[in-house]
């Protein structure tokens, strides 16, 4: 059997009296996009960090390819291969493409005792990299990160991540602040690397976006795990509802009815 | 043969367009304006001396000494750090080559070597405390400038019962730290351009340096991007600290004297030559031509107007009006390198 890359196994985690995440228990499988959705403060971000190592689980245990591990730091999570790409994307806006894209990591080419950081090499391949996810609106790695769009600095950071080995791709909420033509852009290279067999957790609340590109989906709810099932199982309204806790949202369509009617009577009147 | 002729003008005019397109989006672009500006202006008002050696040297004399320090000091703003210990570190790497080697009679060596030792121990422990306590790097220098002036102070009154000491140097030492080659132009000038070398190589040519512009656009990411922060940080501030000494050593060997004040000009001019060559105060931007750029504009303003007729008092309303001129010049080219998109070529 083949173990899922990544798996949760009843992890709890509390911060003194309060407890953030309450015995969740997940899997992604590589190759496969898991949708996490949940209301403000559901502790999806809580549950990001333990992930990518900011947090230690209270209790509970994290598997990467069916053995146990334990994170010290971020930089424990990051070697095993799991990247987190944030909400903005880059975060040096004022630094060139090539020269963040290889932060920590750069390309140089030796003179005697001097290092010379490689700057052809680093844009060469900086560029290639976004543009094999489709992105070939960038072509200069002189640009600056700042002067990207936010859906070209989410590619740039899921570039950046997979060039650099991730295994698997959190994403908080990478659609969340973009237009509806940028956000399927984001959707897109979602895809692109789900078929390059990289297990994609990816943080939305909006639930379109999450029905495009989900193979499997969570929904927290005050830090428990309300519902957990695959694509197709659930309509949207489902989940939608679930995710607000239950009725409400139907209710508020029920009001929204009415209304509405109204509108389209005073329409035709006119 | 007749169309190359013809095509040759549009080729050139294309290039030169892109390279105008180049500078302009380039940090330091503002700073060359600035600076020419600066240069024509004295140029027209300043009687001639200003555009002969006699008046080169008078400001490059001034660059140079400010300029070693306006250096590590732009690399630190760069890294997002400030650095005003070194207002005090000057005095006092002077007075510790004076009193070892004038008042004590040792060695030129050994006072030159604990001066420049000194500055290094302040840098390290400038770094150290800004790592450890998370402080802001103004409130850790501008405590560390108080103690080491007070140290300064009380050290020497109780060694040499004075607050000022004399020294004569030996005549090699003299000759590479404190001449004036061919009578006017000081032997530290020939130093800023090695420090000039040294830290271009460092920040735009060594990897070091792009982690210096990730350290100051996000601490953190920088952190989590496998970068060793906190000892950049430290060696960065041991830069700052050793800069300041070396300037410190060459004004004793210049003046053949030590004293405890003096220096404090250095704090604020260094940050504004570092500005004026379009450093962002809040780190992440800017270039070692800028801070070069900034250094010889603002030293131009600073000599020019003694050439000129006006009240010398002027130069510091015109330094005024410069820093903040370029500071909204320098916001304008950042806004201009950031919205530059490779689609406007075509």
């Amino acid at each position: 059997m083949v173990h899922p890359v990544l798996e949760l196994k009843n992890v709890n985690k509390s911060f003194g009296p309060i407890d953030v995440l309450h015995d969740i228990s997940l899997s992604v499988k590589a190759g496969e996009v898991l949708c996490l959705l949940g209301d403000n403060g559901a502790g999806k971000s809580t549950l990001i960090k333990t992930l990518a190592g900011v947090h230690k689980p209270s209790s509970g245990t994290i598997k990467m390819d069916g053995e146990t591990i334990t994170f010290d730091k971020p930089k424990d999570a990051a070697d095993r291969g799991i990247a987190t790409v944030h909400q903005f994307g880059g975060t040096f806006p004022l630094m060139s493409i090539g020269r963040s894209f290889f932060v920590g990591v750069e390309p140089v080419k030796k003179f005697g005792p001097f290092k010379v950081f490689d700057r052809k090499t680093a844009n060469e391949t900086a560029v290639k990299a976004v543009q094999s996810f489709g992105i070939t609106r960038i072509d200069d790695g002189d640009r600056l990160i700042g002067g990207l769009s936010g859906g070209e600095r989410q590619a740039l950071a899921i570039a950046r991540a997979v060039h650099f080995g991730a295994r698997v791709l959190i994403l908080d909420e990478p659609t969340a602040a973009l237009g509806v033509k940028q956000a399927s852009h984001v959707l897109r290279i979602v895809m692109e690397a789900k078929k390059r067999g990289i297990a994609v957790i990816f943080i939305t609340h909006q639930v379109t976006h999450a029905m495009a590109v989900g193979d499997h989906f969570a929904v927290l709810i005050r830090g428990a795990l309300a519902a957990n099932f695959m694509r197709g199982e659930r309509s949207r309204e489902e989940i939608t509802d679930l995710m607000a806790g239950g009725e409400a949202l139907a209710d508020l369509d029920d009001h929204m009815e009415p209304s509405s009617n109204q509108s389209a009577a005073a329409a035709s009147l006119a | 043969m007749t169309s190359v002729t013809q095509s040759l003008p549009d080729e050139t005019k294309k290039s030169a367009s892109s390279a105008i397109g180049r500078l302009i989006r380039r940090p330091e672009a503002g700073s060359l304006l600035g600076m020419l500006a600066v240069f024509v202006f004295f140029s027209a008002v300043a009687s001639n001396i200003f555009v002969q050696p006699a008046g080169f040297a008078s400001w490059l004399n001034v660059a140079a000494e400010i300029g070693i320090v306006a250096l590590p000091i732009g690399l630190l703003m760069i890294a997002g750090e400030l650095d005003l210990s070194i207002g005090s570190v000057i005095p006092a790497a002077s007075l510790i080559v004076a009193v070892i080697s004038g008042y004590h009679g040792l060695p030129e060596i050994v006072g030159i070597g604990a001066a420049l030792v000194f500055g290094l121990t302040v840098g390290l422990v400038n770094g150290f405390l800004v790592n450890r306590t998370g402080v802001p790097s103004l409130i850790v220098s501008i405590g560390m400038m108080f103690a080491v002036m007070g140290l300064t102070l009380g050290l020497s009154v109780l060694l040499t019962g004075s607050t000022s000491a004399n020294i004569v140097p030996d005549a090699f030492y003299k000759s590479i730290l404190g001449q004036f080659v061919g009578g006017m132009f000081a032997v530290t000038i020939f130093w800023w351009l090695g420090f000039i070398v040294v830290v271009a190589y460092i920040l735009h040519v060594s990897p070091i340096g792009n982690w210096i512009y990730a350290l100051g656009g996000d601490r953190i990411s920088a952190r989590n991007a496998g970068i060793p922060t906190e000892k950049l940080t430290i060696g960065l501030f041991m830069m700052s600290g050793f800069s300041a000494a070396f300037v410190g050593v060459s004004q004793a060997m210049v003046y053949q004297s030590a004293q405890v004040a003096g220096g404090q000009a250095f704090i604020f001019n260094s940050i504004m030559c570092v500005v004026i060559g379009g450093v962002l105060l809040t780190g992440g931007f800017g270039s070692v031509l800028g801070i070069v750029l900034g250094t010889i504009t603002f030293s131009m303003v600073n000599q020019g107007i003694y050439f000129t007729s006006f009240d010398a008092n002027l130069g510091s309303v015109i330094i005024g009006a410069l820093l903040l001129i370029a500071v909204l010049m320098n916001d304008t080219f950042r806004q201009l390198a950031l919205s530059y998109s490779s689609k406007k070529k075509s």
